[in-house]
């Protein structure tokens, strides 16, 4: 059991800025919180893989072709060292593996939407990224040092893949009517899916105060929402597309931009799992799991046989 | 004879016949291994397969941008997206199926060693410096190409019964296309005389030593070279995949040929 002269001083740590590290004492409870936050943002990365991967053969030029591969690498670049940095925590990449695509582990609900046109592409070089990076500057500063290190990393590409989807984005606003219609679609199908990756109103996040408490965010999801709101609304105009909110105002007083009403239940029940794409993503990350087993395994026994000669000559 | 089967007559013109038949072979590796972003059988072999089919295509497309120079086309994209099945000159190993990893890795290390030696001779002997310029460039990612699939081909060769089984399957299945990599035309022997390809015969039994080695220390069989050999994509006389897997890469830049997409 954590006494509370531990409790004390571990919240004396936090309270200072100071930041933990893998071998630091820390409660039971922040450990299993980061463990949970931390492998959700690893299996998001993954999983989000799925819905860009999807236009990679696709790709209208060979440049946008360049572009989204190695921006799907980079998203298994982060995965891998999210996963390393969970792993500080006294969990293995498969416990956490396995939880998600066997069990209730959660990822970002943003992935189990399709990406229809390749302008989906753009948009979610922008507005997906575009939140994410909101969210990860914040975890940026977290308490927990491997985590704020990891995210640190991620940010700088992050901010790439955002440009190129916004500048890529921006093309298409201003090409041929097709493209323009297009561009318009996509932004109307993730504008509200984006707004919700921020998680529910702070009314509603039972885990944030705690959160805050301990450093590992910052800001609530109704703070971070907002500041991507007032964001996003200039860089919307800058381009010429619409968002889909006919509730948009300007607020003076506050300098806020207020928005509609967030479909929440669209927002619970794919979190639940009834999504358009659910059953898809975890079915395509299932049998890449399955159908790699023999993979693994061989990886590992010559790698036994090997030492075993090693040893044996020695 | 192909009824699209030209024999170039300049330099200039064997020139651009040898960047569009390297940058057809990557282009087409490269869309297969691109194939398994997000499906791989780990974490670092998404990474790897990733980097791998990144490094083609951008050979591709710089092979492809020097041809487009060379021809006054406006960019690299006109012959990866405009051009048809019959037209591309890629060899009919690179646009079979991906198959499991084992076929993966087989037909990347099988590649990779060809071009390992193929751009060290050329880089010897071409007087083209542009052209000498990417090859150097590009040997530098292809030694890395090889050495991650030879290294695969031991690991799945002397790894566990199913593993073995599965790169013996993979050899043996991929072996009747190994030929074309090998075959000289007409057009490599314009090539040669004007210095921007190299007789391919002449490192053969480099190839052959280094495939065999690796396929003998993964505690593979060798299939056999004496069975029928499939030929003549070269000259458009490709298999049933390529028109597939073109029409998947070339859909989107067709259907608005007016549209902007750089």
């Amino acid at each position: 059991m954590d006494t509370q002269q531990q409790l004390d001083q571990f919240q004396e740590r936090i309270d200072n800025g100071e930041k933990i590290e893998p071998k630091d004492w820390m409660p039971e409870r922040y450990r299993k919180q980061l463990i949970r936050i931390m492998s959700q943002h690893a299996h998001s990365e993954i999983v989000g893989m799925l819905p860009e991967g999807n236009w990679i053969t696709r790709a209208p030029s060979l440049k946008r072709k360049m572009v989204l591969l190695a921006k799907v690498q980079d998203e298994a670049g982060h995965g891998l060292y999210l996963y390393s940095a969970t792993e500080t925590l006294g969990i293995e990449r498969r416990e956490l593996v396995e939880g998600y695509i066997y069990g209730n582990a959660k990822y970002s609900s943003i992935f189990n939407y399709p990406t229809l046109t390749y302008a989906d592409i753009c948009v979610i070089g922008w507005l997906v990224d575009g939140a994410a990076i909101v969210n990860q500057t914040m975890l940026a500063k977290s308490s927990y040092g491997p985590y704020a290190r990891a995210n640190l990393r991620i940010c700088k590409e992050e901010s790439f893949h955002k440009k190129q989807g916004y500048e890529m984005l921006a093309k298409m606003m201003e090409g041929t009517e097709a493209q323009q219609k297009m561009a318009q679609d996509a932004v109307n199908r993730w504008w509200w899916p984006t707004l919700m990756m921020f998680g529910p109103n702070d009314s509603d996040s039972p885990n944030s105060a705690e959160l805050i408490k301990w450093g590992v965010k910052s800001k609530t999801n109704d703070e971070l929402r907002q500041h991507f709101v007032d964001r996003m609304v200039m860089e919307a105009e800058a381009i010429n597309v619409e968002l889909p909110d006919p509730d948009l105002t300007y607020n003076e007083e506050t300098g806020h931009w207020e928005f509609g009403e967030i479909p929440w239940d669209e927002f619970w029940s794919v979190v639940k799992g009834d999504g358009p794409m659910n059953r898809e993503r975890i079915k395509a990350r299932q049998k890449a799991y399955e159908s790699g087993e023999w993979v693994r395994e061989a990886a590992m026994e010559y790698a036994r046989k090997k030492k075993l000669r090693k040893e044996k000559a020695s | 004879m192909s009824t699209l089967d030209t024999i170039p007559k300049t330099k200039k013109e064997a020139l651009v016949e040898i960047l569009l038949r390297l940058a057809d072979d990557r282009i087409v590796h490269g869309h297969r291994l691109s194939e398994w972003a997000g499906h791989g059988p780990e974490l670092e072999e998404d990474l790897a397969l990733a980097n791998v089919a990144l490094d083609m295509i951008g050979h591709a497309s710089s092979l492809y941008s020097y041809a487009a120079e060379l021809e006054g086309k406006e960019d690299e994209d006109h012959y990866a997206y405009f051009r048809d099945d019959i037209e591309f000159k890629n060899i009919a190993m690179l646009e079979l199926p991906r198959g499991d990893f084992a076929f993966t890795i087989a037909r990347q290390f099988l590649f990779s060693a060809f071009s390992y030696f193929l751009y060290e001779k050329l880089i010897e002997t071409t007087d083209d410096e542009q052209f000498k310029g990417m090859l150097s460039k590009h040997l530098k990612e292809i030694k890395y190409h090889l050495r991650h699939s030879r290294e695969w081909v031991l690991r799945l060769g002397d790894g566990t019964e199913e593993s073995h089984k599965r790169m013996q399957e993979a050899f043996n299945e991929i072996w009747m296309y190994t030929g074309e990599l090998f075959d000289l035309d007409d057009a490599d022997q314009v090539a040669i005389e004007h210095k921007v390809y190299v007789d391919v015969s002449t490192f053969h039994d480099q190839w052959k030593n280094l495939v065999h080695e690796t396929i003998e220390e993964g505690t593979l069989t060798v299939p056999d070279s004496e069975q029928y050999m499939f030929s003549g994509a070269r000259k458009g006389r490709h298999t049933e995949h390529l028109g597939r897997l073109l029409a998947e890469m070339q859909f989107l830049r067709r259907s608005y040929p007016d549209a902007t997409w750089k």
